[in-house]
């Protein structure tokens, strides 16, 4: 059992959770996720490791809720627990001094870009952030990666809160500024990182994805998370989950994701309107 | 009775649920030996003096001794005898190759029927369990000295079982959030029951070995790390677990499964009391299903419980050279599973949302025998043919997973990535690491894994007992 050591409401269905997980805490490095079950019945989901405190021996992650077990997830409070917690699982991305990097966020995808960031910096290279949301209340670690970059750029796709627009724009209208970047890291929606790779790749401009497909084990054993990586076959829990963007083929993978589109809207009309007190207490 | 006449008796056959009250749900298929037929079966063991069936069974089980007991119905006797062995004799009564094993070399066999050694094994290790008469072996004093064991699969859990009953410390780490390796993820409910893996495990547990759960090592600690921390040798059983794909156009489409996630989807996750369990498998109207061994026959016997219209076996050779079990395939027929022969896939073909709906086909036919003694199949032009599927499994084989290795640089692995070790010792070209199962074989058995952890455990406790290992000392 993990217990749950705090929990941030970071908007209204987005919360940031510290997880006592001394091991893990100690052994993660930026990029590398987890796979969590909730309780007996829980499926298998991974989420991305924010960050760490090795002191309290905690790590953080952070969850949306789009389906019945992040819907479950997003019910716990401090104090609870999780029943199974396993990682730090994936690569670590790759840090090193590259120069400029520009760090996109898109929704939640700032939870997974803002630990690369931090490193990226630490090593180095001058960030600057681009990080963008549907609507102001939606965005998120604005202030963590202020902190953590040179320069940070705010878009919302409803002008709510800074540029109004894409995080593509943002990024085109750096790229044909004289901003010499030398590398982009894109997490955010498919559709996102997609449009970022398509925007870079005329630029020749190395640029890295961190995907997050559908996984079940985690340790290569599966072949659930499995991806078209420049023609190949790459499994992105053993291989990724960072990727050269330009080699990745997001139809496939969106298609993929959307695997259980049926099974997972039943899943939620059954926490929703049949089971839902229960699925919620036996949790507790 | 006289001696002939009980030598005479049939070989006694395990009643089983019908095919069509057993496809509607995941309940074991053959319901097991009542305590008569027990009796009467293990009358038929011919006490031989010098057993071949000993040595046909990789742990070397003391069949003669154990149908003795049976015979004169102490049975609970007969399944501690077993297990001073074999500590999962319920689940090796199950899986085992008995046909290839022991089996094989019984002299019963010679003329007519062997003795069903498989179902006797059985039948004494539910007997203990179900009467709650299991007792924990005496265990010697601790010797001061720790083992870690990576993967608690077949291997290492006898391992585990053989070193802490010589005195030793043992922590077991598993990658997933049980223990039992493939014995739960990988084969079904309906020919091996959960709760059976879980009571033998328990046992050990009993005895005092330690699991860490949700612990993959190559990841959360490292080999290396486990010796400086105290362990004065390591096992590695991770198993075969990287699934081989086809390789063929389409393979990505949705529907499309390697047999390891379907079986852990269903078995491990309990897809198939969905939504009641939160994850889901694709159950699919026609479901085929790629390959010939045991684990197709699993993924198509487990497809055909998921209520789909039809569930179609794929293999590219002919029946007689399917490496499946003869039990397998019979079971599988009886539950409806096609099986269309001298057949390889050549792609998928899928719909605009990307979803399977069809798979091209060609007919293949046999050359001469290859490098297995199998003989070749050879596609023939122009034979390509489509058949509709929304549900494909490939169940081609296992490649070894590479997690360890790629954290453990100075262990000396083969050209498929399989860690290489001693035959007879399980010993790697690392000091203090040893070996055994997939991770050395490729796919291969449970029982020939357990064989394995045998020889290996054999080796680690000379190991530690001896100067050879000098490194920890916490």
């Amino acid at each position: 059992m993990f217990e749950i050591t705090e929990k941030i409401q970071l908007s209204h269905s987005v919360a940031l959770f510290r997880i006592k997980a001394p091991k893990i805490a100690a052994r993660r490095k930026a990029g590398q996720f987890i796979i969590i079950r909730l309780n007996e019945y829980g499926e298998r989901i991974p989420l991305t490791i924010v960050d760490s405190d090795t002191g309290e021996g905690t790590i953080t992650v952070i969850s949306q809720e789009v389906g019945k077990t992040t819907g479950m997830l997003g019910a716990l409070d401090k104090g609870d627990h999780i029943l199974d917690v396993v990682g730090p699982l994936g690569k670590p991305a790759e840090i090193k001094r590259f120069g400029t990097v520009v760090c996109i966020g898109g929704g939640i995808g700032a939870a997974p870009v803002y630990p690369i960031a931090k490193e990226m910096r630490a090593a180095g290279n001058k960030i600057i952030s681009i990080i963008g949301a549907r609507s102001r209340n939606l965005l998120i670690l604005e202030r963590e990666m202020q902190n953590v970059s040179d320069e940070i750029i705010v878009a919302t796709d409803d002008g709510s809160y800074g540029h109004h627009g894409f995080v593509t724009q943002i990024l085109e209208r750096l790229i044909n500024e004289p901003v010499k970047v030398d590398m982009v890291i894109a997490v955010g929606p498919l559709p996102m990182m997609n449009a970022v790779c398509n925007v870079t790749r005329p630029h020749k401009i190395h640029t890295m994805v961190s995907l997050n497909p559908v996984m079940v084990d985690g340790t290569g054993m599966c072949g659930a998370c499995r991806v078209t990586i420049g023609g190949k076959n790459r499994f992105v829990c053993v291989d990724g989950p960072e990727f050269d963007g330009h080699l990745v083929d997001f139809e496939e993978l969106l298609r993929r994701n959307r695997s259980y589109f049926t099974e997972e809207k039943m899943a939620m009309e059954e926490l929703t309107y049949h089971e839902g007190p229960r699925c919620y207490e036996r949790n507790i | 009775m006289t001696d002939k006449e009980r030598k005479n008796k049939p070989r006694q056959i395990m009643t089983e649920q019908g095919p069509l009250e057993r496809i509607a749900n995941f309940y074991e298929v053959p319901y097991g030996y009542s305590e008569d037929q027990a009796v009467n079966e293990a009358m038929r063991c011919l006490q031989c003096k010098e057993p071949k069936c000993v040595s046909g069974c990789p742990v070397n089980v003391d069949i003669p001794w154990f149908t003795k007991l049976v015979v004169e119905g102490r049975f609970v006797e007969a399944a501690r005898k077993i297990k001073e062995s074999n500590p999962l004799p319920a689940v090796c009564g199950r899986v085992c190759r008995q046909e290839d094993q022991c089996e094989k070399f019984c002299l019963k066999g010679k003329k007519g029927k062997p003795v069903s050694i498989g179902a006797l094994e059985r039948f004494v290790a539910d007997y203990e369990r179900e009467k709650g008469d299991v007792s924990v072996p005496e265990i010697p004093k601790w010797t001061g000295k720790k083992v870690a064991v990576v993967g608690s699969g077949p291997a290492g859990l006898t391992v585990a079982d053989d070193l802490v009953k010589r005195g030793h410390k043992v922590t077991i780490f598993e990658a997933l959030h049980v223990p039992g390796g493939v014995l739960m993820y990988g084969i079904p409910e309906f020919r091996l029951p959960k709760k059976i893996v879980e009571a033998e495990i328990e046992y050990l547990k009993k005895m005092g070995v330690e699991i860490e759960l949700n612990s993959v090592i190559g990841k959360i600690e490292t080999v290396d790390g486990l010796l400086a921390d105290g362990y004065h040798a390591a096992f590695i059983g991770t198993g075969a677990g990287f699934p081989v794909f086809l390789n063929i156009s389409g393979e990505n489409l949705v529907g499309v499964y390697s047999a390891n996630e379907y079986l852990t989807r269903v078995n491990l996750m309990r897809a198939y009391r969905f939504p009641e369990y939160d994850t889901p498998v694709l159950r699919g109207r026609r479901v085929i299903v790629i390959g010939g061994g045991n684990t197709a026959l699993d993924s198509a016997r487990t497809a055909r419980r998921l209520c789909p219209e039809e569930v179609t076996v794929v293999y590219r050779r002919s029946r007689e050279e399917m490496p499946a079990r003869a039990e397998e395939v019979r079971h599988g027929g009886e539950e409806g599973v096609k099986f269309m022969f001298l057949t390889a896939p050549t792609r998928f073909i899928g719909d605009r949302e990307g979803r399977l709906k069809a798979a091209e086909f060609v007919r293949m036919e046999l050359s001469d025998p290859d490098e297995s003694g199998r003989r070749r199949p050879l596609p023939i032009g122009g034979s390509e043919f489509q058949v509709e599927a929304d549900v494909a499994i490939v169940a081609i084989g296992n490649d070894v997973n590479p997690l360890i290795q790629n954290t453990t640089p100075d262990i000396g692995t083969g050209i498929c990535g399989n860690i290489i070790v001693e035959q007879e010792t399980g010993t790697t070209s690392k000091k203090g690491v040893f070996a055994g199962g997939d991770i050395v074989r490729g796919g291969a058995t449970v029982i020939l894994a357990m064989g394995d952890g045998r020889k290996a455990a054999a080796s680690i406790h000379k190991y530690i007992m001896t100067s050879g290992s000098s490194g920890s000392s916490h």
